[in-house]
Formats: structure tokens, sequence, C-alpha cells
């Protein structure tokens, strides 16, 4: 993966602005010890590292805003962190960049109960946002796999989506409000409690541009009331293709389950072996969860099964306790924890049209074999969010490279059949350079130039997204007024 | 002006030698006149696929709206934002095209449940005021590759790029709908009902409150939808969790609550009578006390409160409704009032500096010459 070569006119002035963000910050907000500064050298997409020049780790609006200030007026570009957790390199710095993490920034501003919305500072994680609420019987909806630790700031820049989007939406359909602040410093206020912004739908752009439109430090999120109960029931099927056209005949059907997965026979082997969830061995299974008082899910359930049953299941387990409910869970929840235990693994997130299940499954299968790399799937069937796990070992020399190379295949596939490259991870720096597999030159010149009117001089993480031969012209632009 | 072909239409846009109004059906004059010749996009009509199974459909964004509620009925499926018919508010005729549905961002009163128009879109194609074409977002329900420039489509008015296509998610139909109704509460005593009805975990899909229902009392309507059993049983639950603030009756007859929710959606109240017509948005909290401040307003409130229908007297009252939202946070749109009127007041609630300084940024890349609706949203 190619990164921009780091310009020497920025790095000659890191003790300058090192100094000059110490001005504004405390001492401890401002790190630019080599060893220290490791930490900030990847995400979660860890094959790729490079410590970054500074990191800052600001405590309030002002402060972002003074750190974007500096940055700006000396042209080094800044790269914002929520929790570090992304998949797609969404956090990786390059040698001359400021690191700008929202960490410390993480307090509930507000919980308005009446009016069903939470302020929340944007380095709070994920699931505190639900734990802050639940008292109340409310929950935030979003939620990724890794929500124990994913902040809001990063689920907004990717728009992260999660197992029980398919009735709730992702991160965009659940955001109403952001304090946004510019490259150049300037604070907007957007949106706010109420439902619909006004104005042009910024808030929709803003949500899933990976922080490279400006840093979101506080948002208004809605927050929905908990639901009576909710249970999976665990189907097992002997081909992905009649798993597949079950999925689609409960859409159909008008049941409208919170989450729907799917794994395939690798994953469900690694998860057992793994977890011991019990679950069969099978070529395929589903998890479907519904939502309600008791009476309503034994109906939803029944006639889940109902549908099911026409598709001769080897197996229909129903949860009839809070254990049982968990232990279906288990596995599933434990993929790639079990996948990681089999050997490294790269996480892919394409999704395609769901009826395009069954072949794109085929294909990834027969792709494993002609790359010789194992691969488990494990994905949101209900939405076709696919969730290809290819296992390499890093040690190799070359597997990475092999790797990337089966994983950019599969991508390509998900594009062919009419999806898309990135359903819920974001592009980063790992589906960068596929963007032309998807867009054509006026469709990246049309979001890019979006990223000119929010950030002129490109310093926000601008290494992302888009091709670097697409940006380089905007890129090399001269450094910002000085 | 009339394309047939979205190359057509690029053509069009590319030979203009001036500004455009851009047009689909020609139902909803909103927004400040605009002086221009009437581009229409009647001609890109058609649904490219329908997935029942995928919950997915792709069609010109002249289709007009009733073809594709026929086409999703014969499946069982429905747009669930619900959007409004405004002919009978605004005056005008015509009918509703897919792509003017979304220009306008029209989400009904389901949108408090399932979402607005915008978090049902999922592609669209649109040529931009240079007359590029461009496309953004796909077929698939979730997709963050690259920016969400759907959504900032969505709402623009015409005023980034004319659609040509739209792709978006669709919903099964409710096997059964229960509407709670209670006459006689005050805005305050309705809107603290329907709070509490939107904080329960029953579901509602519907939360609307008028000061004049048809024998003039005021109604409070409550919607649950789903399962016949599971509606049955969140409505009891409902009305005994809001004894306490009025009595409430239930409502199951079909043709009875779609016609009571296309009453609040279609804004009805207020057709054929006088006046200008406010559309709000606040929190449900601030909107009775908003109403409060404006003299001689009637108001009609969806969505638990939040979006609320003013009708006051013509030409007047435009500074205070502006001044009462600007006091609480939220905006107000001048739906429908005289052309005089809607040159003289801004028919959008302005944007504040940073932000008016974005959107006039997006504006100058998206439609360089400014010939796209110009001047429509302000």
């Amino acid at each position: 993966m190619e990164m921009p070569t780091p310009r020497p006119e920025r790095l000659a002035r890191k003790d300058e602005l090192a100094e000059a963000l110490r001005r504004h910050l405390s001492a401890d907000a401002v790190i630019d010890a080599p060893a220290e500064l490791r930490a900030y050298e990847c995400d979660a997409l860890a094959a790729y590292r490079c410590p970054p020049m500074l990191a800052v780790l600001p405590s309030t609006t002002e402060e972002v805003a003074q750190v974007l200030r500096l940055c700006h007026a000396m042209g080094v570009p800044v790269v914002p962190r929520g929790a570090g957790t992304s998949l797609a390199g969404g956090a990786l710095p390059t040698a001359d960049s400021v690191i700008l993490g929202v960490a410390r920034m993480n307090a509930v501003l507000e919980a308005d109960y009446d009016n069903r919305v939470v302020r929340v500072q944007t380095g709070r994680t994920n699931l505190s946002v639900s734990g802050a609420v639940e008292e109340e019987g409310f929950f935030y909806a979003p939620d990724p796999s890794s929500q124990l630790a994913c902040a809001i700031a990063g689920n907004i820049a990717m728009n992260s989506g999660g197992a029980h989007c398919l009735k709730y939406g992702v991160t965009t359909n659940n955001l109403l409000g952001v304090t946004l602040v510019m490259m150049d410093g300037t604070i907007c206020e957007i949106g706010g409690a109420h439902l619909d912004a006004g104005g042009l739908d910024l808030l929709g752009v803003i949500c899933g541009s990976e922080g490279q439109l400006g840093v979101v430090t506080e948002a208004t999120l809605r927050i929905l009331p908990k639901p009576e109960g909710a249970r999976p029931m665990l189907l097992a099927f002997d081909s992905n293709e009649v798993a597949g056209a079950c999925v689609s005949d409960i859409i159909k059907a008008g049941l409208l389950p919170v989450a729907i997965e799917f794994m395939d026979r690798p994953c469900i082997r690694a998860c057992e072996a793994f977890a011991h969830a019990g679950y069969p061995d099978c070529e395929a299974l589903l998890i479907v969860e519904v939502e309600g008082a008791e009476a309503e899910i034994e109906e939803q359930l029944s006639r889940i099964a109902e549908i099911a049953r026409r598709h001769d299941p080897l197996e229909l387990r129903e949860a009839r306790d809070a254990d049982e409910a968990g232990r279906i869970w288990l596995g599933r929840k434990s993929a790639f924890g079990a996948m990681g235990q089999i050997n490294d693994y790269m996480c892919l997130d394409g999704t395609i049209p769901v009826t395009e299940l069954p072949y794109v499954l085929k294909r990834i299968g027969e792709l494993s074999e002609d790359y010789g790399l194992g691969v488990a799937n494990v994905f949101h069937a209900g939405d076709g969010n696919m969730h290809p796990l290819i296992l390499y070992n890093a040690n190799t020399p070359g597997d990475l490279e092999k790797c990337e190379a089966y994983g950019a295949d599969i991508l390509k596939l998900c594009v062919e059949v009419g999806g898309c490259l990135t359903g819920e991870h974001g592009v980063g720096i790992e589906k960068r350079d596929l963007m032309w597999h998807q867009y054509a030159a006026a469709d990246m010149e049309a979001q890019m130039a979006v990223k000119d009117v929010f950030d002129p001089a490109w310093l926000l993480n601008p290494a992302k997204v888009f091709p670097l031969d697409a940006s380089e012209g905007r890129r090399a632009a001269p450094v910002a007024a000085e | 002006m009339r394309a047939e072909t979205e190359a057509e239409l690029a053509e069009m846009i590319v030979g203009a030698e001036g500004p455009l109004r851009i047009r689909g059906g020609g139902t909803r004059d909103v927004g400040r006149p605009v002086d221009g010749a009437v581009l229409e996009t009647g001609g890109l009509s058609g649904i490219s696929l329908y997935e029942p199974g995928a919950l997915t459909m792709v069609a010109g964004a002249g289709t007009p709206l009733a073809e594709i509620e026929a086409a999703l009925a014969a499946e069982g499926q429905r747009l669930a934002f619900e959007p409004g018919d405004w002919r009978g508010l605004l005056g005008s005729e015509g009918a509703s095209t897919i792509g003017g549905v979304v220009a306008a961002n029209v989400s009904g009163p389901r949108r408090i449940q399932a979402g607005a128009c915008r978090d049902f879109m999922l592609g669209v194609r649109f040529v931009d005021g240079a007359g590029r074409i461009v496309k953004n977002g796909g077929r698939v329900m979730k997709n963050v590759t690259g920016y969400d420039l759907v959504k900032l489509m969505c709402g623009s008015w015409g005023t980034l790029g004319v659609l040509t296509e739209v792709s978006f998610k669709v919903l099964p139909v409710s096997e059964a709908t229960g509407v709670l109704l209670c006459e006689g509460l005050d805005d305050v005593a309705a809107v603290k009902a329907l709070s509490r009805a939107l904080g329960s975990p029953w579901e509602v899909t519907g939360a609307a409150h008028l000061q004049k229902g048809l024998d003039g009392a005021p109604v409070t309507m409550i919607r649950l939808e789903g399962l016949e059993a599971s509606v049955a049983y969140r409505t009891e639950a409902l009305r005994e969790r809001l004894a306490d603030i009025g009595d409430f009756t239930v409502e199951t007859d079909p043709d009875r609550t779609a016609a009571g929710w296309r009453y609040i959606g279609d804004v009805e109240p207020f057709q054929g009578r006088s006046g200008d017509v406010w559309r709000v948005s606040v929190t449900p909290s601030d909107g009775p006390g908003v109403v409060a401040r404006i003299d001689g307003a009637e108001a009609v409130y969806d969505w638990g409160g939040g979006l609320i229908w003013l009708l006051v007297p013509e030409g007047q009252r435009a500074a205070e409704i502006r001044q009462a939202v600007a006091d609480v946070g939220g905006h107000a749109t001048l739906f429908r009032a005289s052309e005089a009127m809607r040159r003289q007041v801004p028919v959008f609630q302005p944007q504040p500096e940073p932000l008016a300084r974005i959107e006039a940024g997006l504006r100058a890349k998206y439609d360089p010459r400014g010939i796209l609706n110009p001047g429509l949203m302000g």
C-alpha cells in the first residue's frame, strides 16, 4: 500500500509545531517522544504502521480548533483518531502528520428522554452511550462488533453499522446533530435535537466522510426504547444456496427480524473449535433474531420456522431461555477471535444484493483454491453485507500480498454483481486503490469537490478514500496560508 | 424542455443559456419562485429493477409515484417513509414523481420510526449544473464506499443536480394497524402523551396531534403496526400507560386508519383554507411553546410534536415564527404562500454563517453557472 512520501519541509517544523501546540494544550496532551508515538502508528489494520510526527489529545472543542488552526497555518496534515479500531486504516498516520485523538473527550453532555436524544462528546465509546441511558430503558442502536472499544467519532467517520442495523439502520440514520471543527479551525453546529436538520443534508455527507471534512467533537444521537425482549433462532442448512433462499423468503414474507447472521462451514468449524457453542456441523448456518414481548417473539419465530421448514433445514433450534440464546450468539460473536487463533486474517466488508449470495459465495470458494488461502464467511445476510475472513501468515514472505490480491478480487466481484467495496468499515487505505472499480472519474470528482469545500488545502486525512493518482493534484497544492 | 434520456438531459443542461426550473410532476411548488426555462424530467420514467426479496427498487427519476406505489403494493410492500401528497395543500395538479419526492426529501408520519426519505435512499444518478453525469451509492443496503452524495442530493430541491435515477429500500406492508385516539387534550398534554408513547418499547409508527379535528375538537393520534396479535397487545398496553393523561379509544379499521394518517401526512386540515402555511421542525418538547407564541396560528403536530404545520393569516407572522424557532433551535419553512411573499421572506430558514458558506461552496462546485433552480433554497 503506497502512502505519500513525507515532506521534509513539514518534518523540519516538528519542534516548532510541538512548542506552539503546548502553548494551547496541557503538557501531557502533546506527544512527541518517539516511544510514545508508537502507540499511534496503526489502527486495527495492523499490517500497516507508521508513527506520526506528533500526537495531540485535546480535551475541548476549542482545543481541537486550536490544534487544527495551528496545523493549517503550517500546512501539516492531521489524521483524526477515535479509538483506533478501524479495520480499513482510517487512522493510519503518515510520518509528516499529526494524530488528533479525541479519546479524552468522552462525556455525556445531556440525555433527553422526552425527545429521545443524547448529546455526547465523540471520544465516548459506542457501548457506553447505551450504558449511559439503559437505566431509563433506552439504548443507542448501531452496534459494530468493536462496540466495547470503538468511539462515536470513528462511528460517524465510517458510518458504522452492526448486526442489528437491518432493523435500526446504521450511524447516519441515528445521527441528528454534530459539532464539527473544520481544518481552518472554524466551529460549525449542524442539526440538533430536532429530527431533520435544515438546509442541505450536510450531516448526511459528513457521516461516512472518514475524517476528511472535519473533526466531529460532539454529536446528538437518537436513542430508542429497549424492546421488551429478544430471542434468536438457529437454522442449519446443507447448502449456501438454500440458506440464501431462506433469507430472501423471510424478508419477502414481511417479517423484519432485527438481525439475520450467516456463517459458512469453515467459519462454523472454527467457531465451534474455539467457543464450543454447540453448533451443528453443516454448510450454512443462520442466526435470526426477533424482538418484542414474549407472545410477539413466539409468533414471529413460529412464522420464521414455518418458512425455514419449507427449505428442509438440517436443524432448527429456538432458544428457550437466556442461556440458550447466549449460546446461539456465542459462536457468532467469537468468530473473529476464533479465526485469529488459526492464523492472521484479513476481514473484508463488501456488500452485495442479497439475491447474489449463493453465486458470490461459490466464487469466493473457487478463488480460495486458486490463491491457496483459506477463507471463512460470516456476515449480515439480511442486508448483504459480507465479511469474508481470509487467512494468511504474516510471517510468510509474500503471503500478505497474496491475501490482498485475493481480497481485491473478492471486492471486485462484489462490485460486478451490483454491490460495493465496503458496507460498514470504510475505504481508508485498504480499499482506496480499488475505488476506480466502483466509480468513474466524474463520480470521484463529485466526491472530491465536497472535500475541496470543507478542506481546500486537503490537509485532513488526505491520503485516504481516494486513489492517490486521483487526489494527487489536490494534495500537491501549495501549503495553506502562512 | 423535456428530456427523454439522461444523455439528452445532460446536453440540455450544457446548452442552457440561463436559469432552469427543474420540474418532475410539478406538484411541489415550494421555495423561492424561480424564473427560468422549465426542464422536465418526466421522460426519464420507468422501474428498471425491483427485487422484493432484496427490498430494493431502481427507477427513473421521472417515474410517477403512483406507478411505484402500485408495483410495490402488488408485492405487499411500500415506501415506508410515507411520502405525503401535497397537491391539495399547495393547490397543484399533476402526478408526483419519485425524483420530486427525493429532491424534496418528502417524509410522512412514519418518519419517526422508519426514517425519512433520505434514510431509504441507496443510490442516485444525476446531472450536475455543468452537465456532468454522476452516480453515487448503489442498490445495496449498506454502502460506505466514498462520500454519501445520495443524502446530499436528497432534499437539495434540484439545486445541486438534476436526478435521473434513484434506487431505494422498500419495506413490507404491515399486516395490521391500530390507532389510539383521544379527544380534548391541549397541546402540552398531547405532546406529553406522544413522548411517553414514543419512549415505550411498543414501536409507535405515528404520533400526531390536531388542534382541531374534523368536529373542531383537538384529537391526538398514535399508530402501531405489525402482526395482528402483536398490534392488539401493544395498543392495549399503551392505552393503559396513557390512562392518566387521557382516555384513548382504539381504531383498527384499515380504511379509517389509513385515511386518518393521510389526513396528517397530506396536511388535509389546511387544504382549501386561506392563509400561509409554515412547516416547523423543533424538538417535540419545544413544539407547544413555539406554537403558543404565534398569534392566531392553528397547528397540526406530527412526528411526536417535533414537526408542526402552522396555518397563519396571509402575509403575516414570519418574523415571530423565525424568532420563536431560533430561540429553541430548529428551522421553519414558509411552505405555502403567495409568490410575492415567497420572494420577500426567505422560504427556508437562513443558515448561520459557517453553514451558509459551505452550502454556497457546494453549489459553486456542483452548479458553477448557478443555473439549477437558482435561489430556490435561498
